[in-house]
Formats: structure tokens, sequence, C-alpha cells
């Protein structure tokens, strides 16, 4: 009798589990480096960010799209001068162990995101909070900060100054809340499996250094029921094409990039496969603005510019799907247009007929032509776009080029010193969808502007954008202050980068985003 | 036998000290430091950490800091992988890494001695010939293109092999792995093998053997291995190096989570404590290796004394 | 060398060239060695594109003789015959220079340390075991990380590791040789050290020597290309067999050429050295027949 009982459970259950749940949903996400880390507040680099995306819930997170959307917060409301805003938290956000997710546990993030003990590498970027600057500097108590749970549910934000950014900073994982009780308990050790309490749609399951990283869905999650994937691994692939031959192999089903010469062959073979679209980063060239032949010299700098043809370079030399860039800016920033340079639309003859103006203006010619260094990170990409350019150069203009290239470290602190620079690559990927992220790094305050760049009336416009709380306004001013750059031929643009992965076609819920952001929650394999 | 094993642990410890007395200045020389970054962080937050990693006091200061430390067995934290301490980090590659190496070890000792003395007792036949051109091709082959081809072979075009990762050490995930790194030793062993052999087989003694009518079995297994042996006992030690370095490709191509993938990236991230560490645990490796090939020296050759 | 082959009794450096002479598959290396060496040396000059030329018109095109590309281009329509010989030198010299310093110092260190014994050979070996256990690729790679990547410290970096081996094998086989009664019989007739050393070591050493260094120049040549493959290899716009046959790999499904040519030039060379090193081994061992 209660062996029969038993066979007719199991039959109940076997039809039971063949209707209501079929395979669980396994997603297996090439990752090329392994995490510098799982703390919200002192991870560095897309790796983490990836992971982080998953694991956690910010106030408000980017859509498949990539335009921001609700969070942890429902809603929330703006004061009129544009400095104090106030989020709702849903009551039914919870943690992966069951407990609610409150306005004290974002105002512990937040503060422990800039306390200096955490040294957080983007603290600094939180600055537009009333008092970050003085936390961060060790000059106030972390307490200070300007955030502030009013209750369990309402958490309050004030900022010295309006950012609009803020909205879509608050979707970066610098900003997440992370358990309070979990890190007081385990300290450094809280992000290990067994430790590691997330508040996202998944937790942290297992960590296999170097090995796999796998993360099983959060019960708890409050839109637990839309979640699709029930498990994501992981993986530390730094090899391009051992990534690439495993997806091949079927053990991938999304690819963090794609082998540099690999891209013409994929359209022919793997077309459905193939995921490319533009990235929120800039890849140009700067020039050493501290010293000649470069200091006061913006007419040499605008020949150099229109000497290089960057349609040729995107298509030829990078043929990936790389866009010619013009402006600091890329395209696609939301309610922004980036100023357009003049040459942009001549055809290139008339370009460098201008270019070898300009070049004999300044004083240059064949027989004293311009002797110049570009210096760049050792790698393969920028080893040939200096080549092209060095080439490009030197047959329209006649120019020497000597091309150095140091390896990463080396070259960022010359770049810093800025003595032994003249020509160098550069490049920026922006942490949020605003102009901003890039703009400032222009802005002669800025400490990270290896340039030398300084122009009054580019400062006075930012600032200006800055202070102001109209929207529309706010991106006028950062236009017409990228107008002034672009004027200046302070660098120069090359191009804009692309994503690029493969994706099994069975993936569904993959859209291209300029943020380049895919979480797990939002794929789905299709049967 | 134990006075010649003491002195020579004993004596591991000069050469210890000396390799991370070397190592720790040379990383501290290098430019750049492990916090450079595009985005560089706020001075303050740098000044932070630098006083945490103990990096803001003088050099000899630090240096004395890290051998205390050692002494305790303790490697520090690793600047790059924040989560984690460098023995921990170690002890996570440990395995695969040993895994993998001391497979590869067998297999090429094995193979190569076999396919070595096939072609030295075979010499100038089809077997030779055979053994000296498959051998000449485990040369000339890079392990990064051996690599993929197997690979696209096995894993992409037969799918009988995955085409990388860990798997918890699952034999298929091992077999292409152990196959790269073996390869090119067993080459070098079964060329040593071959060469050793045969001037064995031609010294006066085994002339002599064979003049008093003793079978060529007998002959090759009770007077002529043992010497011929010898010099492949003296490889053993530079096949470990190699096996060890040649590990570093083998890990990043296919994936494996050993000790060896974490060299090349904690040194592009001047990440000081892992570089040291790894450097310090491969010189133990090779002291402890180079130890047990003299013994086995001395094993195969009496004259050869302990000293 | 000379010096060394006249110095074994019996068996006049005229005698081994005869053998070497007569062994037709050492030779025909040879040949092709040298041949390969002199297309390195001229080749570059006779082609109309310098190495880092761009052809616009003409990026990764197959190998065709009407274009003037006659191994074809790379990516970036650079052309890859050129590259290929000019890589051939840098790798070659990689090679000869490395095995060079690493046969120098390790025939004498190895063979001294050997037949003094002793307290003399005690603090050699300790000298070598010291240096033995520094992971001296890690070394390289760090060298190469940190100062740039020189060609000069490509090669002393090489040969400094390699040295090692040769020291350790020679001083392993001089113990057994020093014990042989040909060697005791000298000593017991008061012939100095070094003159022993010199006529009966070193020559009963030199099969395994040349073995060795057959192996050698073809292992540094490889030791170069994984600096390469790590993206630590010789700087552009220099490049070498190692660094092209590594890009070839990655290009081997849709642009072969590109992996042929290099890879075919390097094997060959590899293959070569391993017939000329055995020839000569079987020329100067008088034992072998």
């Amino acid at each position: 009798m209660p062996q029969r009982i038993s066979w007719l459970v199991l039959a109940f259950l076997a039809v039971f589990t063949g209707i209501a749940c079929a395979e669980p949903q396994v997603l297996r996400r090439g990752n090329q480096l392994e995490p510098e880390s799982l703390d919200p507040h002192r991870a560095r680099g897309a790796e983490a960010a990836n992971i982080l995306r998953d694991l956690y819930e910010g106030l408000t997170r980017a859509a498949p799209d990539g335009s921001i959307v609700p969070g942890v917060a429902e809603r929330w409301e703006v004061s009129e001068d544009g400095r104090r805003y106030l989020f709702y938290l849903r009551d039914d956000a919870r943690w992966s162990n069951g407990d609610p997710v409150t306005a004290e546990d974002f105002v512990f993030g937040l503060r422990r995101s800039v306390a200096p003990d955490t040294a957080s590498p983007y603290a600094k970027s939180l600055g537009v909070i009333v008092n970050a600057t003085a936390v961060l500097a060790g000059e106030r108590a972390p307490e200070t900060l300007g955030v502030a749970a009013l209750d369990q549910r309402t958490l309050e934000i004030r900022l010295a100054q309006p950012a609009p950014y803020l909205v879509a900073m608050l979707a970066h994982h610098s900003t997440y809340p992370v358990h309070r009780d979990s890190v007081e308990r385990h300290g450094e050790r809280f992000t290990r499996p067994g430790n590691h309490v997330s508040n996202g749609a998944y937790a942290l399951a297992d960590w296999q250094v170097n090995t796999l990283i796998r993360l099983e869905r959060n019960p708890h999650y409050w839109d637990a029921d839309a979640v699709r994937i029930d498990t994501v691994y992981y993986y530390p692939i730094s090899d391009e094409e051992a990534e690439f031959n495993r997806f091949r192999a079927g053990e991938l089903d999304v690819t963090q990039t794609i082998p540099v010469r690999r891209f013409e062959w994929l359209r022919a073979n793997m077309p459905e496969s193939l995921r490319v679209a533009p990235y929120l980063s800039t890849y140009f060239y700067g020039f050493n603005l501290h010293k000649p032949p470069f200091r006061d010299a913006p007419g040499l700098r605008r020949a150099l510019e229109l000497a290089v043809d960057k349609e040729l370079i995107a298509e030829k030399v990078l043929g990936r799907g790389e866009l010619p860039a013009y402006s600091l800016t890329p395209p696609g920033i939301a309610g922004y247009r980036s100023p357009e340079p003049d040459y942009a639309t001549w055809p290139m003859e008339k370009r460098i007929a201008e270019a070898r103006r300009l070049y004999a203006a300044a004083g240059y010619s064949g027989d004293k032509p311009l002797e110049v260094e570009i210096r760049y990170n050792t790698g393969d990409t920028h080893h040939h776009v200096a080549l092209a350019i060095a080439n490009m150069w030197k047959r329209h203009l006649g120019v020497k080029t000597r091309l150095v290239h140091e390896e990463w470290r080396v070259f960022l602190q010359n770049r810093r010193q800025a003595e032994l620079t003249q020509v160098f690559r550069a490049g920026w990927v922006g942490d949020y969808n605003d102009p901003h992220t890039f703009l400032q790094l222009m802005h002669s305050a800025s400490g990270i502007n290896d340039y030398g760049y300084r122009n009054e009336e580019y400062d006075r416009l930012l600032d200006a954008a800055a202070q102001e709380t109209d929207a529309k306004r706010r991106m006028q001013l950062m236009r017409q202050a990228e107008a002034v750059l672009l004027e200046d031929h302070a660098i120069l643009p090359l191009y804009v980068y692309v994503s690029k992965h493969l994706v099994n076609p069975r993936l569904g819920g993959w859209q291209d985003n300029l943020l380049d952001h895919h979480a797990s929650r939002d794929l789905y394999f299709k049967d | 036998m134990t006075r010649f094993l003491l002195r020579r642990l004993l004596a591991a410890i000069p050469t210890l000290f000396a390799l991370v007395t070397l190592a720790f200045f040379l990383v501290r020389f290098a430019p750049g430091g492990p916090f450079d970054d595009e985005r560089a962080l706020p001075p303050e937050i740098e000044e932070r950490l630098n006083a945490r990693y103990h990096l803001d006091a003088p050099l000899w200061q630090q240096y004395l800091h890290y051998l205390g430390n050692l002494l305790r067995g303790d490697l520090g934290p690793s600047f790059q992988y924040r989560d984690y301490s460098v023995n921990e980090l170690i002890a996570a590659g440990l395995p695969a890494s040993m895994l993998i190496g001391s497979l590869a070890m067998l297999l090429a000792l094995a193979l190569g001695i076999a396919t070595g003395s096939i072609a030295a007792l075979n010499r100038h036949r089809w077997q030779d010939h055979l053994v000296m051109s498959l051998s000449m091709t485990g040369i000339s082959v890079p392990n990064y293109v051996m690599a993929p081809l197997l690979v696209l072979l096995f894993a992409v075009t037969l799918d009988w092999l995955p085409a990388g990762g860990w798997n918890d050490a699952a034999p298929a995930n091992l077999l292409l792995p152990v196959i790269v790194l073996a390869l090119p030793q067993t080459a070098y062993i079964a060329r040593m093998m071959r060469a050793s052999l045969a001037e064995v087989l031609s010294s006066d003694y085994i002339r002599t053997a064979r003049a008093k009518g003793l079978g060529m079995r007998a002959i090759i297994l009770r007077h002529a291995m043992k010497p011929a042996l010898q010099p492949i006992v003296s490889w053993l030690g530079p096949t470990a190096a190699a096996v060890l370095t040649g590990s570093v490709v083998v890990e990043q191509i296919f994936g494996i989570p050993g000790v060896g993938r974490f060299f090349v990236q904690g040194a592009l991230n001047r990440d000081y404590t892992l570089v040291l560490g790894i450097a310090l645990f491969y010189g133990a490796l090779i002291v402890a290796f180079n130890l047990i090939v003299d013994l086995l020296y001395a094993a195969l050759d009496p004259r050869v004394r302990y000293r | 060398m000379n010096a060394i082959v006249a110095g074994h009794v019996h068996s006049p450096g005229r005698m081994a060239l005869q053998r070497f002479a007569a062994n037709r598959a050492a030779m025909t290396a040879s040949v092709l060695l040298a041949l390969i060496v002199l297309a390195c040396v001229i080749g570059p000059m006779l082609a109309p594109w310098q190495m880092d030329d761009i052809d616009w018109t003409m990026m990764q095109v197959p190998p065709g003789i009407e274009a003037g590309h006659w191994f074809g281009t790379d990516a970036l329509g650079r052309d890859l015959f050129v590259r290929t010989l000019e890589g051939g030198r840098v790798s070659l010299a990689v090679g000869i220079a490395a095995t060079l310093v690493s046969l120098v110092i390790g025939i004498a260190w190895g063979a001294i340390a050997g037949y003094a014994g002793g307290r003399v050979d005690a603090v050699m070996m300790r000298i070598v075991d010291v240096m033995y256990a520094l992971p001296f690729m890690f070394f390289v790679i760090l060298l190469m990380v940190f100062f740039g990547r020189n060609f000069l410290l490509v090669f002393v970096a090489i040969g400094a590791v390699n040295w090692l081996d040769m020291a350790r094998i020679v001083r392993g086989q001089t113990l057994s040789i020093r014990e042989k009664e040909y060697v005791l019989a000298a000593r017991a007739l008061g012939v100095h050290p070094f003159t022993i050393v010199l006529r009966h070591v070193v020559p009963n050493l030199l099969g395994v020597v040349v073995v060795y260094a057959a192996l050698t120049v073809p292992q540094v040549i490889l030791v170069e290309s994984f600096l390469g493959f790590l993206g630590l290899g010789v700087q552009e716009p220099a490049t070498s067999w190692g660094m092209l046959v590594n890009e070839g790999a990655r290009e081997m499904e849709f642009a072969p050429w590109s992996l042929l040519f290099p890879a075919g030039f390097l094997a060959t060379t590899l293959l070569c050295l391993n017939f000329v090193g055995d020839g000569l081994r079987d020329a100067l061992d008088p034992k072998d027949e």
C-alpha cells in the first residue's frame, strides 16, 4: 500500500514538473577577466560590473534598451532647485536572505561608498552629493553625507548642485546598497559565497577563483516572477580566440567580445549570433598642449586632424562597425546632440588641401618637416591605428612620425607627467548616459586632464551647465562647451568604439544598447 | 642520506631568500603602481590605499615587513583581487596547476623514453625516422598554435572534447591541455633518449657484453637503460620549469584555473604581492624538484655520491 | 671548436667534415638553412615594399605575383614577404646569439664544476641552484612587462636562462666521465687538470652538447615567440617569426597564408637545425657508426 502511494506520488510529480517547469534555464556568459572584487563599492572594470548588475539592484536600473527605469525606488521627486531628491522605495524589495531592503540600507551603502577607508574608485563621481568631497578627503565623518532615511521607505539625497544625471548614476554599482549585517559580521569576506547577501535578481551561489562564478535566482527578489533564467555562470576567459572557440563548441551562450580579425568571417558565417552596436565611448588622440610643437598651435593641430581619413580608419583598419568620430562625445547620448565641426562634411580632397595650407602656414615644409612622436599603449589595435595615421600624415603632409608604444602603466605615468608626450592615444568610456561624463575630462580643474587643455570659455560654459536646472538649457551649454573644445582642436577624435558580442540565437530579450548593459534578468531562452 | 636531505633543505633557504629579494626589488622598481588607472584616483584615496598596503613606508621597511610576514607564512593581500589574499589565490590555483603539470610530465616521460628507445634501437630504420619526424613536429609547432588547432579539430569540428574550461578536473577537460603541455617535452625527451641510448649501446662495455653472447633484451634492461637515463634525469629540472612556464599559455587558452594565469595579469597590474607570491611559489617548486632529480641521479649512478 | 676537434685523439677535423659531407640529410639541411639565412639577409631589399608600408588597396589579400605581394598581405595591408624575411632576421639573430651565450658559459661552468668536484663543485653548483630556483621565464616576463621590450634584453635574458641547463647537463656528464678509466689514468700520470678537461672531458661531451645546441636554437626561437603570444615579444614595428605565426594562428581559418608562410619558414628552419645537429653529432662522435 505505501509503495503504491509513493508510485502515484512519483508519477504525479513527473507529470507536474514536466508541465510546470521544463528544463531549468541556464545561461553561460564569457566574462574575459576574473572580477577584481564583488564588493560593489570596491569593484572596478566591466567584468565586475556585469556580475554586480545581476546580483544587486540600485534605486534605478538600466532597462534592456539602456534607458533608466525604476529599480528599488518605485518613483522619485525632485525639488524646484534640483538639489533635493526623494526616492520612494517599493515595499516588497527583499535581500536574498529575506530581509526587507530599506532606505537605511541605501544610506549605509552610500556612506560606505564615499568613506575614505573604502577607497572606492568611483567615489569621486558621487561628489555632487552634499559633503561627499569633504567625507572623501577625510575632513568630515561619513554620517554628514547628504543622504538620509526619512522613514523605512523614503530616502532623501541632497546635492551640492543640480545634477540631472544623478538618476542615471544611481544605476551604477558604486551606489548600490550592501547588506549591513553581513558586511559587519564578515568584514572583507562578505563577498564570499555563503556570506554574500544581495538584493538583485540573483544571489551568489559559487565562486571558484579563475574558474567560474555561479549565480542562482534570488527567490525573494520583488520581481522574481519576471526572471526566467534560473542559473547564470560567468567564466573568466581572457583569450578572445579561446572564448570564441568555446562559443562555437556550444559551451557559452554569450561572449564578452569577438576576436580582433574575425569580424568579416563572423558576418559571413555566423550573422545570426553577431551583435555589434555603438558603445558609449570615444577613441581619440590627445596633444600635449604644455609643450611645443602643439602649445599655442591650433592651426597645426587642425592640419594634423584634417589629414587623417577617419572613415578609412574606421572601415579598413578597424572594420567592426566602428563609427568615425568628430567629437569627444559619442552619438546617441539621451537628450544631447554633439556639435559637428565644419570639415566633417568636406570631401577628403578638400580636407587635405586645407591641411596642407595650414601645415605650411605653421612653418613646415618638405625640407623642414614636422617630426613628431605618437605614443600609445601596447596593443594590436592601437599599433595599427597609429601606423595608419603615421602613414596618412606622411603621405598628405610629409610629417615624419615615430611610433612609441609602452606597457599600459608606464604609458599612463608618462601621459600624466606630460613631459615626454607629444601626440598620444586616449579613450574614454562614459559611466552614465550624459555628456558630462565626457566633457568633465577636459575641464582645467579636472584631475585627469593629461592634455594641458585650459580654456576659460570652456570652463565657464561647463560650470554654468553644472548650475543649470533646466535640462534643455543645460544640454545647450554643454554643446557650446564642446564646440569650443573642437574649435581648439585640443584633441583628435578618431572613432566610436563598438560593443561586440556573440549571442546564442536561442536567447531572447537581448537588445543592443549604448551602455552595453545586458542584465541576465531580462534574458530568456526561447523554446 | 637523511643528512644529505637535511642539508639540501637548509640550503634551499638562501636560494629562496635570494629569489624573494631579487623579485621584490625588481617589481618595486618597475614604473607605474598598482592603483594607477585611466580614471586616476583622488590623491586622498591613493594615500589611504598606500597606507593600507604599507606602500607609504620607505622601501627597505616594506621589504622587512614583507619578509616578516613571509616568515609567518603570510604572502599578503592581493592588490588587484581585493577580496582575496595571495595565499588564498595560490591555494585556489595550486590543484589545477599541479594536476596538469604532473600529468604532462608523466606523459612526456613515458612517451619520450619509449619512443626514444625504439628510435635508438632501430637507428636509420623507418621506426627511427617516424619517431624523429614526429618529435620534430612536436618541437617545431608552438603550443599556442597546437592548442587552437587541436581545439578546432576535436572540440569545434568533431565535438568529441570540450573546447576549454575546468569542470572540476573532468578527464575530458584535462586531455587536450595535458597533451599540448606534454608534446614539446615528449619530443625533447625522445631525442635525448635516442642520442643517449645510442651512445651507451656503442660503448665498450656493451660491446663486451654483446661479445659475451648476452641477449639484446637483457643488455638493454640490465646494462644500457640506467646510464642512458642519466641525461634524461638531468633534463627533468628544465622540463619541470618548461612545463610550469608552458602552463601559462595552456592555462590561458583552455581556461584552466591554475596559478600561471595570475602571473602575467599580476605583472601587468603591478599586483606586487601576487607576483612575488607566485614567483616564490614556483621557486620553491623548482627547488623541490631539483632535489628529487639529484636523488634520482644518485640512484641511477652509484658512483655519484651524496655530497 | 676546431681546436677541440683537432684535440680529439685520432679524429682530425677533416674526418669529421668528411663524415658530415657524406650525410645526405644533414647536407641538404645545411644548404636549405644557408638559403633561408641568405633570403632573410637580402630578400627584404629585393621587394618593392618596406616592412611597415600600408597598401590601402590590398588588405589581407592572398599571395599573388602581379599584385607584387608574393606572400600576400596582412590585415593592415602590409607585405608578408618582407615581414616574413625581416621576422626571420630577428628570430635567427635571437636564436643564435642566445645559444652561443648559453653554450659558452654553460660548458665552461659545467665542465669545471663537474671535473673539479669537491668544494669548487659545491660552490659552483650552489650558485647554479640558486639561479635555477629563480623561475627565470617569469623574470623574463617581468623584465619585458616593466622595462619595455627590447631586442637585446630578449636574447640576454633567454641566454641567461639556458646556460644553467647546459651547465647542469655538462656537469652531470662530467661527473661520470671523470670516473672513467682513461681520465683516471691521465690523472695518475699527472696531466694538468685543465688539459684533462679540454682534451678528455669536453670532447666526450660534444655529442650531448651538439644535440643540446641543436635543440637550443629552435627552443630560443620558440621562447621568443612565447613572449609574443603573451603580448611581450619584440617591439613593433620589428617583428619575428614567432610574432607572425602567433598573428597567423589567429587568422588561419580565413587568411591561411598569413600562418603558412611564417610557419613554413619557422618549421623548416627548426627542422634543418635539428638535422644539422644530428649530422654534426654523427660526424663528431667516432664511436657511433
